[in-house]
């Protein structure tokens, strides 16, 4: 076979889960078993890839016949051997397992720019990356840019801080090097505690070395010799990935001393997270790289003044970092033509919950959320109501559906009382009780609170006894105007922005969906039929078949009657788990 | 258990670890943080067990008690949260009979551990079994899965290299 033939197959995470090992391993066996050695370098490769955003149909594959592609999504490996003899061999794709549905709606109203690299090439080689350009930014700025023309490029394209604050990301560079020490320090966040949030984890996982070569960049623009990436423990994938990338980045020059012999000496050591939300605040972070608990220290002074060990440190987030090497080879321009005017570039979303596409996305800033949920996303998923989007984590806010218009970008979402934040965005629907979510939240930002300061320590503790009071039908009257007392007080005197931003999830929920507060207090009723303990699960008689499957699987034992004969809950039993409703085919319980 | 430690010891030394490296090393190794071993350590390096506990009890990584043969970690991250995870909780801690308030069942069979998101969001919700995640879990995969775990041999992680 003489044809130049090069699989992909989708290895993050979520491939895996789907299955891509066992797939990789599918083509690897069906092409040696006609004798076709696959490997790289030759006409037929096979290789690992990053995630692509669509984790939904996973395992994608993409199969490329002299130059031609064509997708398979959901793929088996007992799929391959079909694929291998009528696509690759014969020469006819499988029409039947091409992607379709939506594949292109999903990706025709992105912007791939950091994404279009992973999902493209293999992360654990370091020569596929410099095929794509890898390195060449590195080169430009060592050995022929200065720091300050390095600083003044990235603030001409406005990049602003990736992480959730988005602060310029010149003027911090910047400001280390008004600092007079020779030791001074960067740090990549890559903690990314935000549940609902896997952005850094996929660029990390599908290609490492697009963060390193930001981190070369933003250490010769700052003047630090030492770099670290503080990564949770929680991503080994990317964990494994990353070191493999450092590695090789230093046995081809890239770290080291004396860089591309231009006398610059730059290394990186990772450091893991020990499972501490507070350790994405970078006070926080950098107490924990010292190996102490990670409590965070006001500021100023900023940690561009005194930083991890108190030394002048530089704090950007792995997205971050990753736009830098695109934004020195492509220029400045470039990058402020995409987005508004504030916020410039692209942002990658995290995009989840009860929507048709959960995945990860690349939009320009300032697409309006519309367009993110209805045609990217394919719309809310069982034909449900879209009645919210949760954006920003637990620092964050609820956008409702009436303000599906308001564009994606750091200003617009301030505005409607959420934010931006590291991009995680949860779709919620007409089942989901906004009370509900806001306590799930504090019950998280409460776990997490390191307990240096009362404000933070007691006052999430309070809110979350309020609102689990209020879900358990225990709600007072003025407790809704307990809620924005004690929130405002915590917001404004808590030492860190985990404390500080803790209520945002009740102030933004209350601003939308007072009306829900009310009936959880004064009817004892959740509208959304989601707080247990004001719902009660009945069967209705008459179109109850006897099948017995809700009373197998009701974990109390709470569910009486005869085969072939209608069915009753005992209400003094009942847990409420909700296990009954999910298994009846005949939507014959009624729930309310 | 000194020949292991004086390994880890000696990685911190020339590897310019940190306190959290050291218990993160022993957590690896023993599978839980012994009380011996944190002694033994802060003994050879004369700073305060108060010091280590004092780190151990501030990051959710580190166990005090020992796990589970089976490790099973439930996500709790909002997505998964949104689609169900409550509901599987519940079911594991009841299935492996773990008691209340801790993670790990008596027979130390199984730990049942929840995580705040461990980033496969789209593929919510996530339960993860000896290291290998599944995704998009329903009652009755999760099912499934408890009785392969509890009849058949434990998976392990497969290299995919």
């Amino acid at each position: 076979m003489n044809k130049e033939v090069s699989i992909k197959v989708c290895m993050g995470t979520g491939g895996i889960a789907a299955g891509g090992v066992e797939v990789m391993a599918a083509f690897n066996q069906a092409l040696s078993a006609r004798g076709i050695k696959a490997a790289v370098d030759k006409h037929c490769s096979v290789h690992q890839v990053g995630c692509r955003g669509f984790c939904a149909r996973d395992v994608l594959v993409d199969v490329l016949v002299d130059g031609a592609k064509a997708t398979y999504e959901y793929i088996k490996p007992d799929m391959v051997e079909k694929i291998v003899s009528e696509h690759i061999v014969t020469g006819v794709p499988v029409a039947e397992w091409l992607v379709k549905d939506g594949y292109d709606a999903f990706h025709n109203k992105q912007e791939k720019v950091l994404l279009a690299d992973c999902g493209e090439l293999d992360p654990e080689d370091i020569n596929a990356y410099i095929e794509r350009k890898g390195y060449e930014a590195t080169r430009k700025v060592l050995t022929s840019m200065t720091p300050k023309e390095t600083i003044d490029v990235i603030k001409a394209s406005g990049l602003r801080g990736r992480g959730g604050a988005g602060f310029p990301t010149g003027v911090k560079w910047e400001s280390a090097t008004k600092v007079d020490d020779p030791v001074k320090y960067i740090i990549c966040n890559a903690d990314e505690g935000d549940p609902g949030a896997f952005m850094d984890r996929a660029i990390i996982e599908g290609n490492p070395h697009s963060v390193i070569e930001g981190m070369i960049i933003g250490a010769f623009a700052s003047g630090a010799h030492k770099g670290y990436v503080y990564i949770r423990a929680e991503y080994p994938l990317a964990v494994d990935r990353l070191r493999k990338a450092i590695k090789d980045a230093k046995a081809a020059g890239y770290l080291g001393t004396d860089i591309l012999g231009t006398g610059f000496d730059f290394d990186i050591r990772i450091n893991l997270g020990a499972g501490a939300f507070v350790c994405g605040e970078s006070t926080a972070l950098m107490r924990s790289i010292e190996g102490k608990r990670g409590m965070p220290r006001p500021t100023p002074p900023r940690s561009t003044e005194k930083g991890l060990y108190d030394k002048p440190t530089v704090l950007n987030n792995v997205e971050t970092l990753a736009n830098v090497p695109y934004i020195i080879r492509n220029g400045a321009a470039w990058f402020a033509a995409y987005g508004t005017e504030k916020s410039k570039g692209t942002k990658v979303l995290a995009l989840t919950g009860k929507i048709k596409n959960p995945g990860l996305i690349e939009i320009p800033m300032g697409i309006p959320l519309r367009q993110i949920v209805y045609d990217i996303g394919g719309g809310i998923e069982g034909g449900k109501r879209l009645k919210a989007v949760q954006s920003g984590g637990p620092s964050g806010g609820c956008i409702p559906a009436e303000l599906i218009d308001t564009p994606v970008d750091f200003e617009s979402i301030a505005k409607v009382g959420a934010i931006m934040g590291s991009g995680g965005m949860v779709v919620l629907d007409e089942t989901d009780c906004m009370v509900n979510v806001a306590k799930y939240f504090l019950k998280f930002t409460e776990s997490e609170s390191c307990g240096k300061c009362i404000p933070c320590r007691i006052g999430t503790k309070r809110l979350l006894e309020i609102l689990t009071r209020i879900t358990e039908g225990k709600g007072r009257e003025g407790d809704i105007e307990l809620l924005e007392t004690l929130s405002f007080d915590v917001m404004t005197s808590s030492l860190c922005g985990l404390g500080q931003a803790a209520p945002n999830p009740i102030m933004s929920t209350l601003r939308y969906y007072r009306d829900e507060y009310e009936a959880h207090i004064y009817e004892k009723r959740c509208p959304a039929g989601v707080c247990k303990d004001l719902l009660s699960y009945s069967i209705v008689e008459e179109f109850c078949k006897g099948c017995t499957a809700c009373s197998r699987v009701c974990p109390a034992g709470a569910i009486i009657g005869e085969k072939k004969k209608p069915h009753k809950i005992i209400q003094d039993i009942c847990i409420k788990c909700g296990a009954c409703y999910e298994t009846c085919k005949f939507k014959s319980i009624k729930k309310g | 258990m000194e020949k292991k430690l004086t390994g880890i010891l000696t990685r911190y030394r020339e590897n310019e670890g940190n306190l959290v490296s050291i218990l993160q090393d022993i957590e690896e190794e023993f599978g839980y943080l012994r009380e011996d071993a944190i002694m033994w350590i802060s003994e050879q390096l004369d700073i305060p067990p108060a010091k280590f506990f004092g780190i151990a009890t501030f990051y959710a990584q580190f166990h005090l008690k020992p796990k589970g043969k089976n490790v099973i970690t439930a996500c709790c991250g909002t997505a998964c949260h949104v689609k169900g995870s409550e509901r599987l909780i519940n079911s594991l801690v009841k299935e492996l009979n773990i008691p209340d308030g801790e993670d790990t069942s008596e027979d130390l069979n199984y730990t049942v551990e929840k995580v705040n998101c461990v980033g496969a969001c789209s593929i919510a919700p996530v339960i993860i079994v000896n290291k290998i995640v599944h995704g998009k879990v329903t009652s009755d995969k999760l099912r499934k899965e408890l009785k392969t775990l509890k009849e058949g041999p434990t998976k392990e992680y497969t290299d995919y290299i």
